[in-house]
């Protein structure tokens, strides 16, 4: 208990749980706390009718890479503002190492907090930016001093100290706020679309460098994000947020290849969603009849009963155009529309009976078929590559 | 001059001259009171006219005796030190509670904003005739009619809406996030207050602060109310000058507060350059 109290005071002598370099591979990890941070059924309101975050609960493992994804108005910054103290939960509860901490003021939560337009003191140079968390804990001068330098070399920025933030590129303050908000050795650290207003080569580079450091110092993240791709490659889980409430917290491989609704399914990636019925339920196989009349065999996602409308998830990938090499278990036939040439692949457009659209993405070698407009194809798949959803 | 556009008839250019001349006109009679009165002080006769010495630019004819008689009287030094004391203490007074009133109306959840900012910047709009009466029935009750505070809390009263209406319009460049993360390294909301919001905006509360001064300086009407024989400051001086002994001390005193405008004036300016800049570059 006197550790828990520890970890969200200001104390600097927190013995921080440094992990060795290098052990990012999740199953290597072994979580000193399962739950260290554990966000139980909290909701906010900011205007006592609606809900903008409507029952989130989350246990977060020490260390964990823990990405809030969703589109914007999905209430994913709002969970971060409240972590962070500079909002108030409307019910529900927040816990660091088994501690409330929704009580507690935003300066005294220890809380590290890299922001979307990184909030670098604009009067102050990068050295004193960087030691202003130091300085607040009163922390002894010759110390501060040292502790900048480390950080500074830390995110590549040594000999940068006297310039102001106005003097410095884009991925430059990205990682003067990175450093600031490390600096004062947070247990957990924040980060609010911190790439948002970078172009994407230099979005790149920082994703690496974040995971870099994040392997290296072994703090806990909670990233918030719009790009899918960000929060697949960097995380450990992805929680998709839409509506307040998530819709799946999984890791990014689960999350991609077995979404648990029709919104993830849809939300991240491609994906072809065809409406029909559910015709049986057969353990975890389901028979669907297309709304087209064709019928087809998918893995149960959320259906819920025989003659309920649902969803049909297949990925542009996982299907083929007959002839294939591939086996497959589900073929229907559809309408070539156009083809699009991408470079590595080719993107193929067909229409079903039922008007709906489907896409394959084939790979541009010498078996990319060719088709005239209005031609017939048979389109095949795997079952365990499809998914039938509830329809919403 | 000549980079009329080529469509301009004769119409159109008699138009624009006329403007030209009516603007410097107005400029000129706005200003010449002003200036006229900087050599006037230096005469050497007892006079408010030009005299034929000055005229032809005499030597003799000019001398600093109206400087030394501000010296010499001490009812002028009195003076000139009371404005200084109340103007130095209105300020201070009028910067603190309207740079604090600055920020909570800057504030997303402060409840009835524009009553509160209506009222606040009432000072500025209400006839100070009216204000000065009400002052002056509402001190006596506590006394302070006459005395130093008094005349402070008064002339702090007409201040600070220059200081809300500069500090507010600095503070709508700032960015909330800034104060955030101050909060989030673990600095408390005073420390942040101080640390980072005040720097930043420390233009506007300055220019505000000026503002505050100038207006307490050259402020009559509340003094003629409020304020007894030892409280009199310059503008009072000059009032009571004008009526008793017309001489061109008023004139020397005049063209030292002009200077002393201007310098405020370009500090202001300054300050405003540098607040540019720094918008600029954040």
């Amino acid at each position: 208990m006197v550790l828990a109290v520890s970890q969200v005071s200001e104390s600097e002598t927190r013995p921080g749980p440094r992990r060795v370099a290098g052990s990012s591979a999740p199953a290597a990890r072994a979580f000193q706390a399962d739950r260290f941070l554990q966000f139980i059924d909290v909701k906010k309101s900011y205007d006592h009718k609606t809900l903008v975050v409507k029952g989130f609960s989350l246990d977060v493992a020490e260390g964990e890479f823990i990405t809030l994804l969703g589109p914007s108005g999905s209430g994913k910054t709002t969970i971060l503002m409240l972590l962070a103290g500079f909002e108030s939960v409307t019910g529900g509860e927040i816990q660091i190492n088994g501690t409330p901490i929704t009580r507690l003021a935003p300066y005294k939560r220890n809380i590290g907090m890299v922001f979307q337009n990184y909030a670098l003191f604009p009067h102050m140079s990068v050295v004193e930016n960087l030691a202003y968390p130091l300085k607040v804990r009163n922390l002894d001068r010759r110390d501060i001093d040292s502790r900048v330098e480390e950080y500074l070399s830390l995110v590549e920025l040594s000999g940068f100290g006297n310039r102001h933030p106005a003097q410095l590129s884009g991925g430059q303050r990205q990682r003067v706020a990175l450093a600031r908000a490390l600096i004062f050795e947070p247990s957990l650290v924040l980060m609010d679309e911190p790439l948002g207003a970078l172009d994407k080569k230099l979005r790149e580079q920082m994703q690496f460098e974040i995971t870099r450091l994040h392997s290296k110092l072994g703090f806990t993240v909670i990233y918030v994000t719009h790009d899918q791709t960000e929060a697949l490659t960097m995380s450990d889980r992805v929680a998709v947020f839409n509506d307040g409430v998530v819709q799946q917290c999984a890791t990014p491989d689960v999350l991609y290849e077995q979404p648990e609704n029709a919104f993830v399914a849809d939300f991240i990636g491609e994906n072809n969603l065809i409406p029909g019925t559910v015709a049986e339920i057969a353990g975890d196989r389901v028979r669907v009849t297309l709304a087209g009349g064709q019928e087809v065999l998918t893995q149960r996602g959320d259906v819920s009963g025989t003659g309920t409308d649902c969803i049909v998830s297949v990925r542009p990938e996982k299907m083929f155009i007959k002839p294939s090499d591939h086996a497959y278990d589900s073929e229907i036939t559809a309408c070539f529309i156009v083809r699009h040439y991408v470079g590595d692949f080719i993107r193929y457009y067909f229409e079903l009976p039922d008007g709906s659209e489907v896409t394959i993405k084939v790979l541009n070698d010498l078996a990319a078929p060719k088709f005239d407009e209005g031609q017939n194809a048979q389109l095949i798949w795997q079952a365990s590559d499809c998914f039938a959803f509830r329809a919403t | 001059m000549s980079e009329f556009p080529a469509y301009f008839t004769i119409w159109h250019k008699i138009g624009i001259y006329a403007l030209r001349f009516t603007a410097a006109a107005v400029l000129f009679f706005l200003i010449l009171p002003i200036l006229v009165i900087i050599p006037l002080s230096f005469n050497s006769q007892p006079y408010f006219t030009f005299t034929e010495g000055m005229l032809s630019f005499e030597a003799s004819a000019y001398s600093l005796r109206w400087y030394h008689a501000i010296l010499e009287n001490p009812n002028w030094i009195l003076a000139i030190k009371n404005s200084f004391i109340i103007g130095f203490f209105a300020t201070i007074v009028a910067t603190v509670l309207g740079t604090i009133a600055a920020v909570g109306l800057a504030s997303p959840d402060m409840p009835m904003k524009r009553v509160i900012t209506a009222l606040l910047l009432s000072p500025m709009i209400v006839p100070l005739i009216i204000i000065a009466a009400g002052m002056f029935f509402f001190y006596t009750r506590f006394n302070l009619v006459g005395t130093f505070p008094g005349l402070v809390i008064a002339h702090a009263a007409l201040g600070v809406p220059f200081v809300i209406v500069t500090v507010t319009a600095t503070l709508s460049g700032f960015d909330r996030s800034l104060y955030n993360a101050g909060l989030s390294l673990g600095a408390g909301p005073l420390r942040t207050f101080m640390d980072v919001v005040l720097p930043l905006i420390r233009p506007g509360v300055i220019s505000g602060g000026l503002f505050a001064f100038v207006t307490s300086f050259d402020e009559v009407v509340l003094v003629l109310f409020l304020a007894g024989p030892d409280q009199r400051t310059i503008p009072r001086q000059m009032f009571s000058g004008l009526r008793e002994q017309i001489n061109p001390t008023i004139l020397a005193v005049a063209t030292l507060l002009v200077i002393v405008s201007v310098c405020m004036l370009v500090t202001l300016e300054l300050l405003r350059r540098r607040s540019e800049r720094l918008r600029g570059v954040a």
